[in-house]
């Protein structure tokens, strides 16, 4: 029987500093063992829980893509015991991650053509950057409809992977829209506003072949939904990553528990038309 | 932290695992023996040999659960123990994983696996409620996806003899919760005291090899002890005084239940404590927490619970049940509404009563089920 | 005592009516012998549900915290006293609250009366001396003075301090008791035999934190036991773990706990964690001369400062 609670050994391999305000690290694990690495074959939008040990556990969204090879990515936000901990430690140090956890995006469905568009808003956009990835990758590009992102943060100094979002902006098989709240940068050449109003603007016609995904702060999503609704989107094809309190990361330990769904195990991605029959405990 | 607290014992894992195929089939032909009082210590003596006994005991004013010594007997005469026997599979602290931080050691920062003792155990005494539990529990933690190595190891290695309960409660109402005081779901052994002794019903291929292990061996015909067991029974289940309708839980709405215009004044006396779920069987959640001691430290899991704000507060400080109301909502919610609906085979509860005798306010789940049960008929008025 | 309810009723029904109160807080029936659930009343009507009797032993003050209605509510000596301290440290406002003070004659013990029994108590009938319990097959009488909660039977407030209004004449306040006899006896104990004491005391304890959550000067937002930034103990059922939290959670109190026996009363395990509350109330009692919750004039002697202060580790 293999322990579910025991996990796999990694090395800390790079360490980089996200954003403007130090709160946003990325870190790049490399398995200890590399049979680990194929036991942690991953699809975007799932967890896993990263394990410091002596301090504890948290459940971090995976932020490399499952096309990405010989290592694995989360960007961690500094709150609690476990993060501010983490944000500590040093390239070389070892630590542990359990997972793959979750279900995923819905691949399957979305793989038949169907359009996406991506709305991230702030730090949840670590699952985001994977599908991106994930999505352009050229074996994996054909199978996707139109690609539209629209990613927002307080300013540009508070953007995930700014690198890597302008290159994406440069591509013509996909639309990116990047937004700040404000900036005084004369410099700036992307949009200013807050991710409902780019929304508004930018996002593509529904149809039932195009699909939302939304990661954001809840202010964020509160004012965004009604603008998909106004647009037609239907709440089967919204799809939103949800986060709560979680221990075991495997539907055991109660935490997470909504309704009768588990957000780690059920989840944590669910379809607005879903979300609608549960109680809002998230 | 005390080393005897979680003290690493190294036995009896490969023979829980070998024990595992031999689970969860009934015998068609069930060995039944009766047991003269006089011969009832030579048998546990005998049982002792083989396996850890656990037993109701008297501890100062209450019955509870705990490993026998060399001469000592359980105490059968109690009404249930006050602690469930959930903490005989599902200790309430209990190691995970062991680590070092001392970078001179090879596998430091890295989790090592906790040998613990999963050699043969008994149970004995303990009520048909509470081995029902086990089963209801057991979904949880043995799931198609993933299983919970050490409830279901410790599982395993547990043989359950079960006494029927001939003298209920007044707050029990396991017949309204799928048990029943002679119920012999979820044991391997049923046990019967007659007027002389007891008799012993295996249920289970692990209750046949635990009555050839006592040597108890005066054996009757299946026929014979059912014409002693069924009078008793009956007379047991008509003491049960507790009724509770949950019928139409499954038909409701979820939403219409959480909705319901109770809960205000069903959780107004609550003062969430953690008294409800800690005495409950059926209550599983747990915390993960890593304690270290200078470097050596242990990943252990403690009984956590849903009326704890703590519970499901998020690092950033929102807590989606922060709420005294949200939190007696989710308990009740989780044993009546989602349980049903996830597994579609009545509630999470057995009605063993002991919330109803722990709660510190008299918070009644007798009274709530049967708001939850017609939630169109509720008015505000829930303490009516 | 047990002819209070209607009074109670008559006094709620007038607060509903003119328009004093939003709710009243008391007591409803239990659905257990000897047990009765705290009842928050929205209307006149709800009032019937109360009841006034023997097993009101939790401490209503406790459901008053930060609450911001205009509230009702029945207190008895020792509830009384912890509405003096919430006011005091700014838990509710004396303005917000329409006392309606009952004398107590002392809450019934309802584990001594399980414990003396030989079965399951099934039926109780409370008369003003007496306690007739019934099971099924016996039928007992006891004094009600020899089943007393243990802090009641050593009381020395049984009448509200504090009200807008009593429900009856006072009740004759007991004389001659020694509050101490308890803590005397461990205090005479050796440091070996204190702790094996403390280990016997605090050996069932399952963290279920009945006693602090029933405690109303326990509305800390979060508990010490809970704090992770830095985590002070251990979350698991160590020993030390256990007794660091019930001792450090009777420090929080000194000066402060009235004894009201809730903390006990609550326990699902039945610890008598009073003997820790206790010895830091006989402190507070020799060095201050001082009882939680007698003034709203005076500040408690743990929240005060003064320059000539006898002891010198303070300055």
């Amino acid at each position: 029987m293999q322990n579910p609670y025991l996990p796999y050994p990694v090395r800390i391999d790079e360490i980089i500093t996200e954003t403007e305000d130090k709160n946003l690290k990325t870190f790049k694990f490399v398995f200890l063992n590399k049979e680990d690495e194929e036991k942690f074959a991953y699809r975007s939008g799932q967890f896993a829980e990263l394990s410091v040990t002596g301090k504890g556990e948290i459940p971090i969204g995976i932020a490399s893509s499952p096309t990405e090879k010989g290592f694995v990515k989360f960007t961690v936000n500094k709150v609690g015991l476990v993060s501010t901990f983490l944000h500590n430690m040093k390239v070389g140090d070892i630590m542990g991650i359990r997972g793959p956890l979750g279900n995923s995006y819905p691949w399957e469905m979305l793989e038949k053509g169907k359009n996406v568009v991506i709305i991230g808003g702030g730090f949840a956009f670590t699952t985001l950057r994977s599908s991106i990835v994930y999505m352009l990758d050229p074996t994996n590009r054909p199978k996707f409809g139109d690609i539209h992102v629209i990613y927002g943060a307080r300013s540009p100094g508070m953007l995930l992977y700014r690198d890597e979002l302008a290159k994406w902006e440069a591509r013509s098989d996909i639309n990116v829209h990047i937004t700040v709240d404000g900036t005084d940068d004369p410099g700036w050449k992307y949009n200013v506003g807050f991710v409902p109003a780019i929304t508004e603007k930018k996002a593509p016609p529904a149809d039932e072949n195009t699909y939302a995904i939304i990661c954001g702060p809840p202010v964020m999503i509160k004012f965004t939904q009604p603008v998909l609704d106004k647009q037609g989107y239907g709440h089967h094809n919204i799809i939103m990553s949800l986060e709560n309190r979680m221990k075991c990361g495997i539907g055991i330990c109660g935490h997470c528990n909504v309704g009768k769904e588990f957000v780690c195990k059920d989840g944590p991605v669910f379809t607005l038309a879903q979300l609608n029959r549960m109680p809002r405990e998230y | 932290m005390t080393d005897a607290r979680h003290a690493v014992r190294k036995t009896g894992r490969h023979q829980a695992k070998a024990n595992r195929q031999l689970l969860y089939k009934r015998v068609e032909s069930m060995k039944v023996v009766k047991i003269d009082k006089k011969k009832w210590d030579q048998g546990l003596a005998a049982l002792k040999g083989v396996y850890r006994i656990f037993s109701p005991v008297k501890m100062k004013d209450a019955f509870e659960f705990k490993a026998l010594e060399e001469n000592e007997n359980p105490d059968l005469g109690g009404l249930n123990t006050r602690l469930s026997a959930k903490g005989l599979i599902y200790p309430q602290t209990e190691a995970m994983f062991t680590y070092t931080l001392d970078e001179s050691r090879e596998d430091h920062h890295i989790m090592s696996p906790v040998e613990t003792d999963y050699s043969p155990r008994a149970v004995i005494g303990l009520r048909p409620c509470d081995a029902d539990a086990f089963l209801l529990v057991q979904r949880n933690f043995d799931t198609p996806q993933y299983k919970d190595p050490y409830w279901i190891d410790a599982y395993e290695a547990t043989t359950i003899v079960g006494l029927a309960c001939e003298n209920p409660c007044s707050t029990c109402f396991c017949t309204s919760a799928g048990s029943g005081p002679f119920n012999e779901t979820g044991l391997d052994v049923l046990m019967v005291e007659t007027k002389d002794g007891y008799i012993l019903k295996s249920v289970t291929p692990k209750g046949e090899s635990l009555i050839a292990a006592s040597g108890w061996n005066d054996e009757i015909s299946p026929e014979e002890a059912q014409k002693q067991i069924e009078p008793l029974k009956t007379a047991a289940e008509q003491k049960i005084s507790s009724v509770v309708e949950t019928d139409q839980l499954k038909n409701k709405d979820a939403m219409t239940i959480y909705n319901a215009p109770f809960w205000d004044d069903v959780a107004f006396a609550c003062i969430n404590c953690g008294t409800c779920t800690f005495v409950c069987p059926t209550c599983w959640c747990f915390d993960i927490q890593d304690e270290t001691h200078k470097t050596e430290g242990v990943r252990m899991r403690n009984w956590d619970s849903c009326m704890f704000p703590l519970f499901t507060l998020h690092g950033s400080g929102h807590n989606p049940r922060g709420e005294k109301v949200q939190r007696v909502r989710q308990r009740f919610m989780h044993k009546l509404k989602y349980y049903v609906d996830k597994y579609n085979d009545g509630i999470q509860c057995v009605g063993c009563g002991r919330c109803v005798r722990a709660c510190p306010v008299n918070i009644d789940i007798r009274k709530v089920c049967s708001l939850m049960n017609q939630p169109e008929n509720a008015t505000c008025a829930a303490q009516s | 005592m047990l002819g209070y309810i209607d009074k109670i009723r008559e006094i709620g029904e007038r607060l509903f009516t003119d328009g004093k109160v939003d709710v009243v807080i008391g007591f409803a029936k239990g659905s257990m012998p000897m047990m009765n659930e705290p009842m928050m009343a929205r209307s006149s009507g709800d009032l019937q549900k109360m009841v006034w009797d023997g097993n009101c032993g939790i401490n209503l003050a406790n459901y008053l915290t930060n609450r911001k209605e205009k509230i009702g509510i029945v207190a008895k000596g020792c509830d009384s006293r912890n509405i003096v301290t919430h006011i005091i440290e700014n838990k509710i406002k004396r303005d917000q609250l329409y006392i309606i003070g009952v004398p107590c004659k002392g809450m019934i013990d309802r584990r001594a009366i399980s414990k003396a029994v030989p079965g399951e108590v099934t039926e109780v009938i409370e008369t003003r001396d007496s306690i007739r319990v019934k099971g099924r097959d016996f039928d007992e009488t006891f004094d009600r003075g020899d089943v007393l909660q243990k802090n009641c039977a050593v009381c020395l407030h049984r009448n509200p301090v504090i009200y807008d209004e009593l429900v009856a004449d006072p009740v004759v306040e007991q004389t001659g008791i020694d509050r101490y006899e308890d803590v005397r006896k461990i205090d005479s104990l050796s440091t070996e035999e204190k702790w094996r004491f403390f280990d016997d005391l605090l050996s069932p304890c399952v963290r279920c934190y009945a006693c602090r959550n029933a405690c109303p000067l326990c509305y800390c937002p979060t508990c010490f036991v809970d704090e992770s930034k830095p985590q002070w103990v251990g979350k698991g059922i160590d020993d030390i773990d256990i007794k660091t939290f019930h001792f450090l959670r009777a420090y929080h109190c000194a000066g402060r706990c009235t004894d009201c026996g809730s903390c006990e009363r609550s326990c699902p395990v039945g610890i008598n964690m009073r003997v820790l509350t206790k010895k830091l109330e006989m402190d507070c009692k020799d060095l201050f001369d001082w009882e939680a919750g007698l003034t709203l004039d005076k500040r408690p002697p743990l929240d005060t400062y003064r320059p000539d202060d006898p002891n010198n580790f303070i300055k």
